[in-house]
């Protein structure tokens, strides 16, 4: 345990200040060379530790019970939602919403300041070399910390702040907030409280339709598959709730996207102008909701 | 008979020492709250480490429910939020453990800046601290989007946005992040993938780095 002076254990370093500089290396005293009253770790100090832990870990079942975790509605890309990062990312995209760190100058503010700052923070042993510990002793390093600190606090709060106006203004509610006032109405109609997406597969409309032969015939199955779930192209039940029936026929005349011009592969396999209408017609149907 | 089950492996193995070096030793007085008060600021690396034990147990019960694709994620959580028994317990634990253990990471780094123990011998013990900041700055940031609602939905878009504007390696980062174009299946699996596997494995890497350095140096010596 303790290291007396004879003792033929290896010594336990410990790094000290008071310890003059000598040339070569100095053995370093161990805990029992300081007055005072060491404690063994185990299991005195342990116990207690594992006390105030327990104590802490009260604090957050408390905190868990009296504070659900949030949870909005499922994301979609539509939504108009303020974006904002967690709490503890928010000083820095404050930010880089400044004016010198931001648009053409963004490169000062994610690599110059940013950058330089955290790289400092990681290499501060090394930037900091003094022998001198206490703070009031190392006024570059200590004045350097707490501007930092204030700009973080400064920045975070300007940031919260702002979204508090922002969803003053445009009078939003936080949609965990409307999630749950949703789902506590919805409990007291005994209606479905979910807010998650149902996903239900849509149906083939008139599949006994004789523009389902055509379908075949002109070669779109190939790309959107015999039961038009698509596989090279996307799926196309439901496409009718989209794309109308002249869009349709545009399309088939002139292609989209990775999607070539098929008038002339359908003429070729033998269907008539007619034919084309009809199966535009058919396509425009497919609609996932009767 | 456990004595027994013990010598016998002991003798094998010679395991006393491992456990004795993590065991038998002494907290000097100055670290020790017991003797002076203010020596609460040196439990703050404790703290931090206890409320990561916490994160990663919750964590691994979350796993249980949680479905990292994008039709069901948000079903999943909410499920587990609203109808598994005590999964908004489990799920508030992980979720204001996340806060917590950045207020503890922060208050240690503090205390390791303004007491100067961050100086020889024990400079690389605060850059591997540091690591495990950013990587617990990155845990942050990956766990945000798992739940695939719309606050974490568009602050990942800005994120990635942030992400793009570092020059040169800046669009590389994000469409590796992203997993391609836009920020959908792929971007939730990715970041399933990094906050459940990569970045915990090096998480614990640095850990026991960060302990074995602390015990090879002990505590820095008081003021």
């Amino acid at each position: 345990m303790a290291h007396g002076d004879n003792s033929k254990e290896k010594i336990v370093y410990v790094g000290d200040t008071r310890v003059r500089k000598g040339n070569g290396f100095i053995t370093p005293p161990d805990y029992s060379a300081y007055p005072g009253k060491s404690e063994a770790f185990i299991p005195n100090f342990l116990l207690k530790e594992w006390m105030v832990g327990v104590v802490v870990l009260v604090g957050i079942l408390v905190l868990t019970i009296s504070e659900p975790a949030p949870l909005g509605f499922p994301a979609k890309a539509t939504a108009t939602v303020i974006p904002m990062p967690d709490w503890y990312f928010l000083f820095l995209y404050q930010y880089l919403k400044l004016p010198y760190a931001s648009g053409s100058y963004i490169v000062l503010g994610t690599l110059g300041v940013t950058g330089v700052a955290f790289g400092a923070l990681l290499l501060a042993p090394f930037l900091d070399t003094g022998r001198e510990r206490r703070f009031y002793r190392r006024p570059i390093a200590s004045s350097l910390m707490f501007l930092s600190l204030a700009a973080v606090i400064y920045l975070t709060n300007a940031a919260w702040t702002e979204y508090k106006h922002e969803m003053a203004a445009t009078g939003q509610i936080p949609e965990d907030i409307q999630r749950e006032e949703k789902a506590a109405e919805n409990k007291a109609k005994g209606l479905p409280t979910s807010s998650a997406v149902q996903i239900k597969e849509v149906a083939i409309v008139d599949k006994d339709d004789p523009a389902m032969a055509l379908f075949k015939q002109a070669t779109c199955i190939s790309c959107h598959a015999t039961d038009l779930k698509g596989g090279g192209g996307p799926s196309l039940r439901g496409v009718g709730d989209t794309h109308d029936k002249e869009g349709i026929l545009t399309i088939i005349k002139e292609g989209t996207g990775n999607m070539p011009k098929m008038y002339d592969v359908a003429m070729d396999a033998g269907l008539s102008d007619k034919d084309i209408d009809d199966l535009a017609g058919w396509l425009a149907k497919q609609k996932s909701e009767q | 008979m456990f004595k027994n089950v013990y010598n016998w492996i002991d003798e094998r193995l010679d395991i006393t020492p491992i456990w004795r070096d993590v065991a038998d030793h002494e907290v000097p007085e100055h670290v020790n709250p017991a003797h002076h008060f203010s020596a609460f600021v040196y439990c703050f690396g404790g703290l931090t480490f206890f409320i990561t034990v916490i994160q990663i147990l919750s964590g691994m019960f979350l796993t249980m429910y949680y479905v990292p694709d994008i039709i069901n994620a948000y079903a999943s959580v909410e499920y587990l939020q609203t109808k598994v028994a005590f999964g908004q317990i489990v799920r508030g634990m992980h979720h204001w453990g996340a806060s917590l253990v950045i207020v503890m990471m922060f208050l240690h780094t503090m205390r390791v800046f303004f007491t100067g123990s961050y100086k020889a011998p024990r400079e690389m013990n605060w850059v591997v601290g540091m690591l495990i900041f950013f990587v617990m700055l990155g845990l942050g940031l990956t766990g945000y989007l798992l739940p695939w609602d719309n606050k974490a939905y568009f602050a990942t878009k800005v994120t990635l946005e942030i992400a793009n504007s570092v020059p040169v390696m800046g669009p590389v980062l994000k469409e590796l992040m992203q997993g391609g174009t836009i920020v959908g299946a792929e971007t939730l699996t990715r970041f399933f993938a990094l906050h459940v596997f990569f970045l915990p494995a090096v998480l614990l890497i640095l850990l026991v780095g960060h302990f074995i350095m602390i015990r090879r140096q002990g505590i820095s010596g008081p003021l």
